[in-house]
């Protein structure tokens, strides 16, 4: 701690810090632009002055740009100093002198960290009386709208895109007051990640497109805590609502999670909830039309003899009450046979103490990573941009003697040039990540796993060694475990996208191998869906070993949870299975093939209609709220459906409304490994001086007005019985606890930037701790051991091409696809393979092949792709277009016949 | 006595004296312009809708009174797809007029708006919208704003520099 003395006032503060940061950590208000948390400092925008004083006698002192100073010692500063607050105060009239009269048709006005720093700085008249520049704008794809004019130059856009998140296709043109922000030309901007640029930019030159579709200003949005269902990583998130629609996703800080920034998918995947063909109202299937909703039911649940299908994108409690009603035995897990060994392996190395888990933030402080088989920038793209800053920031681990402190960014890129940490990436065709990668390995899944068991068997000779390698992988491999060895915080990343169990295992085997007295190695895997994990941890049976007991079983009635089987299975099976039924009933929200099989079909609610807690690929459970009441009041949530089914079963008409608590109660007694869950969120009793948290900012217009239309006396507002928020504005408006806040709002900053007043530190934990608990798992059973046979190498068939899924960040996932700006950027079903396979087939690249997977035809385009093995051919993984295949897959390709 | 006679005598004086009394509503009483009556949208000199959807009307009105939804035309321009004001809640306080920045929503001479049916007094945009500029003719916010949105196009508004030509390198 040093003693720093602001306005004549004693702090005392962390030493290796900028004054910026530090002024705002301590609670002062001091405008900037283009400092950012994440980013560090440049200088460029000036507009965090402050006096800088000698020592306490000198009264004139100099003014500095207090995000370029750093702290130290009994050094004095003012804020308020007239000179230091005019010289802010006519830096902000420069900026505005060509910015502008825009606000009101502005999408950022009312988050706009210009307005709040204009307001701030005192700038309220219009002196400068000459014209405006003005630019044309840009179409920059699906997602983000752009509108130049509104620039000030801080150069946020190009170091978040450019620098942070590796992107090549935005950058600044131009010269002198001219500078440009934008793409060579009109276009797609193409980086995972670009949906931040609406966050990053401080003014509204970057807005999201879908929320234009349906504007509303963040004052007026309904909004909650909530967590990304579209990967298994966990982002948290904001969605707020309006008018019973949701309108926008933003990034929610988790300091160990997801940080300041989350990606596209997660941004602009959510349109499925306003999806006008979604499963809105409970439907019984024409043969039983002479009973309604609940006689059809009540016959269904009384008669009994059910089968439970559980899923990896439903809530734990969903789960969990679906396992109630149908009984320990009956219930399933909604996934393949292979895809639950996975799993349970994953699991296994989790809890088995020899490796490390580490979380998504500490992800961003490995400084050698091995990538096994996985393309993170698809499968987690969150994963990808943390290992990309973690590769960017290894090399300023040695900066140390040079005197240049970490925050100040240019400097210390300047030190770095093109020093990069050590990454290898393993996978079978290029990704974005092998841009960074100091290696890679294009082969097949078992020789990404025999190349993992090699790397082993160098750290450790102990562990067997796989015959046959040629000597350039060996050597790659060799190389590989010395880089590992000498790291001090190894991390491997590695995950179920090639369905292969073996590397897998040869993850496990590296870490195992890398253990020290010192160190653990960190193993990240990536897992398919958004609580896969909560899912494999209870350790139910597979939907394999579901299909198996249907047909041996006395089975009536299937429940099947919000699962779309046919993603999961090949369609003849799926279709033998669900026949073996009298009843089928299906909750769920999308409508999909096995909701059009539903004998009973019940509208489940989405993440942003209900409560739920989803465990991610680390084992944190975090609890998601319900961010608005649905209008249609058979819009439940799934877990709630499935209480008042158990209800019925006992014969009595469901009544009372069962809270999420005493949900989650039971869900610990029956199952401890989820001990600790229901410290995820403050129970629905807290309160803070007896008051709930307010989902609307204090600023929430319409009222009396919003549904005047259908009867002018208001009704009385939704209760929330499950959480201690509110649906009003009404209620505690100070600090409410990490896990419940439901947007950022402080004082004069109305934008995202308000961020920091709710953190310990700037750029640190929030207050309280982050939100989301670590499963300890205790109570697990795991009965494979750890088989130690290296898998064969990949040989190509003479007949038929062996098949790997390729993942896409736009397409793999269920949810997001629905979402028209996410579909736009779905890829065309494809094939690839290598120009020797192609040539083989005698086709050109864009040729349609017709391609026999299983009981399926699929036709699909030629893409060449080099670097892929003979033999082995890359198919998008679950597109709408291509779902249905178990893999791991062989197809017979055949020429279409046009 | 003699103040009693001087009472009725300045009694008798007023029947000489001007009405303030009127027959309404059969005479209409003269309002000053600036009276805060009944709400309405006005439209800008070229006949468009004057309302962007900015929400700041929504925001200021202190009983929250005003509901609405900004949409686009193939232009970019905004408008307001429906607007709502429930006039049984309405103080008519003025201050959304005082938070438009477009001159669009304005309060008139116009009081008489008593109904029988509470429901009655939630005006539609289609009740409010006026086919006039108000109280502020010849403003329209399009022209001095930044973005194109079919009114003109980008650097031709008033006070603006044509759009720089980002190849050039000249100073």
């Amino acid at each position: 701690m040093v003693r720093i003395y602001i306005d004549q006032k004693p702090y005392d503060v962390k030493p290796g810090k900028n004054l910026l940061e530090t002024c705002l950590a301590l609670g002062l208000d001091l405008p900037y632009f283009c400092w950012h948390p994440a980013m560090g400092s440049v200088g460029s925008c000036r507009q965090c002055a402050v006096k800088l004083f000698k020592d306490e006698n000198d009264a004139t002192g100099r003014l500095v740009m207090a995000c370029m100073e750093g702290v130290r010692d009994n050094i004095y500063l003012s804020l308020t100093d007239a000179t230091a607050h005019d010289f802010r105060s006519q830096n902000i009239e420069w900026l505005m002198s060509n910015h502008p009269h825009d606000c009101a048709v502005c999408d950022e006005g009312g988050s706009c960290h210009l307005q709040d720093m204009t307001v701030m700085t005192g700038h309220a008249y219009r002196r400068f009386r000459f014209p405006k520049r003005t630019y044309q704008n840009q179409y920059l794809g699906p997602f983000l709208h752009h509108e130049m004019n509104r620039c000030i130059q801080c150069y946020r856009c190009v170091r978040f895109y450019k620098d942070y998140a590796g992107g090549k296709d935005l950058d600044v043109f131009a010269a002198h007051n001219h500078v440009y922000f934008g793409r060579e030309k009109d276009g797609i901007l193409e980086n995972e990640f670009s949906g931040n640029l609406a966050e990053v930019c401080p003014t509204g030159v970057f807005t999201d497109k879908s929320l234009r579709e349906h504007y509303t200003r963040k004052w007026d949005m309904t909004m909650a805590p909530s967590v990304c269902q579209h990967c298994s990583l966990g982002c948290n998130i904001i969605a707020g609502e309006r008018y019973g629609e949701l309108r926008q996703i933003t990034n929610r800080f988790n300091g160990a999670v997801n940080g300041y920034f989350i990606c596209d998918r997660g941004r602009y995947g959510y349109e499925f909830v306003n999806d006008p063909g979604r499963v809105r109202q409970p439907v019984v299937r024409a043969e039983n039309n002479e009973k309604n909703l609940f006689e059809s039911l009540n016959a269904i649940l009384v008669e009994g003899r059910m089968i439970g299908v559980g899923s990896p994108r439903a809530t734990l409690e969903a789960n969990f009450a679906l396992r109630r009603l149908v009984g320990e035995e009956q219930f399933y897990q909604g996934i393949p046979e292979n895809e639950a060994r996975m799993l349970n392996k994953i699991l296994a190395i989790q809890h088995s103490g020899h490796v490390y888990t580490p979380s998504l933030k500490e992800t961003e402080h490995a400084d050698v990573i091995l990538v096994l088989g996985e393309d993170p920038t698809n499968s987690a793209p969150r994963l990808a941009l943390a290992l990309r800053q973690a590769v960017r920031t290894k090399p300023l681990e040695n900066i140390s003697g040079s005197n240049i402190p970490l925050w100040h960014d240019a400097a210390v890129r300047e030190l770095v040039q093109d020093d990069k940490g050590e990454l290898f990436m393993a996978y079978p065709v290029h990704t974005k990540l092998d841009e960074l990668a100091s290696g890679s390995l294009h082969a097949a899944p078992e020789d990404i796993a025999r190349f993992g068991f090699a790397i082993a068997h160098y750290i450790d000779t102990n562990t067997p060694r796989p015959e046959g390698m040629d000597a350039q992988t060996l050597e790659s491999a060799r190389h590989m475990a010395g880089f590992l060895q000498k790291a001090e915080r190894p991390l491997i990343v590695s995950g179920m996208t090639l369905f292969d169990v073996d590397i897998i295992q040869a993850a496990y085997q590296i870490g195992r191998a890398l253990e020290t007295a010192q160190r653990k190695a960190g193993l990240c895997f990536v897992v398919p869906e958004c609580n896969s994990t909560g899912l494999a941890m209870m350790q139910a049976p597979s939907l394999t070993a579901a299909m198996k007991a249907a047909e041996t079983g006395n089975f009536a009635t299937a429940v099947i949870l919000e699962n779309d089987l046919y993603r999961h299975g090949e369609r003849l099976e799926v279709d033998q299975f669900l026949s073996t039924f009298k009843n089928i009933i299906v909750l769920d929200h999308l409508a999909h093939d096995t909701v059009r099989k539903a004998t009973v079909l019940l509208p489940a609610a989405t993440f942003a209609e209900g409560e739920g807690t989803l465990v991610n690929n680390e084992g944190r459970a975090q609890r998601f709220f319900q961010v608005f009441m649905p209008k249609n009041e058979n819009i439940r949530e799934s877990w709630r459906w499935l209480d008042e089914f158990r209800q019925f079963q006992n014969g009595a008409m469901p009544n009372e409304l069962r809270e999420l608590d005493n949900l989650l109660e039971e869900l610990v007694a029956a199952m401890p490994q989820f001990k600790g869950i229901e410290r995820a969120a403050p129970p629905s009793d807290f309160r803070i001086n007896g008051q709930r948290i307010p989902r609307e900012p204090h600023r929430f217009s319409g009222r009396t007005a919003i549904l005047a239309n259908v009867a002018v006396s208001e009704p009385k507002p939704p209760e929330d019985v499950d959480s201690p928020l509110s649906f009003t504005m009404e209620g505690y408006r100070g600090m409410p606890p990490a896990p419940l806040i439901p947007f950022y709002w402080s004082p004069g900053w109305n934008s995202g930037q308000s961020v920091h007043k709710y953190q310990t530190e700037t750029g640190g934990s929030l207050r309280g701790g982050d939100p989301g608990v670590r499963l300890s798992g205790e109570g697990l059973h795991f009965e494979n051991g750890f088989q130690e046979h290296v898998p064969p190498a990949f040989e190509r068939q003479p007949d038929e091409m062996t098949l790997v899924p390729l993942p896409h960040i736009y397409g793999s996932d269920e949810l997001s696809v629905r979402s028209p700006s996410v579909e736009s950027r779905i890829p065309h079903p494809y094939i690839a393979m290598n120009s020797l396979d192609a040539e083989r087939m005698q086709t050109m690249e864009g040729d349609v092949l017709q391609v026999q997977i299983g009981g399926e035809l699929y036709e699909l385009t030629v893409v060449r792709k080099d670097e892929i093995p003979e033999g082995l051919a890359g198919l998008p993984y679950n597109l709408p277009s291509t779902s249905g295949i178990a893999w791991p897959a062989k197809g017979v390709l055949t020429k279409a016949l046009l | 006595m003699i103040s009693l006679l001087r009472s009725i005598g300045l009694t008798f004086l007023h029947m000489f004296r001007k009405r303030e009394t009127i027959q309404y509503p059969e005479e209409k009483i003269v309002l000053h312009p600036r009276w805060r009556g009944r709400i309405v949208l006005t439209r800008d000199p070229d006949g468009g809708e004057r309302c962007v959807g900015c929400y700041l009307c929504a925001a200021a009105c202190p009983v929250d009174c005003i509901s609405l939804q900004a949409t686009e035309d193939e232009n970019g321009r905004r408008y307001p797809a429906f607007f709502r004001i429930n006039f049984s809640r309405c103080i008519f306080c003025g201050y959304c007029e005082e938070a438009c920045p477009t001159y669009a929503i304005q309060l008139t001479p116009d009081f008489e708006m008593g109904e029988y049916n509470r429901q009655n007094l939630v005006y539609e945009k289609e009740d409010l919208l006026i086919d006039s500029q108000g109280k502020y003719p010849g403003y329209n916010y399009y022209k001095v704003a930044g973005l194109a949105a079919g009114v003109k196009g980008k650097g031709e508004g008033e006070n603006e520099e044509p759009p720089v030509d980002i190849r050039s390198l000249i100073p």
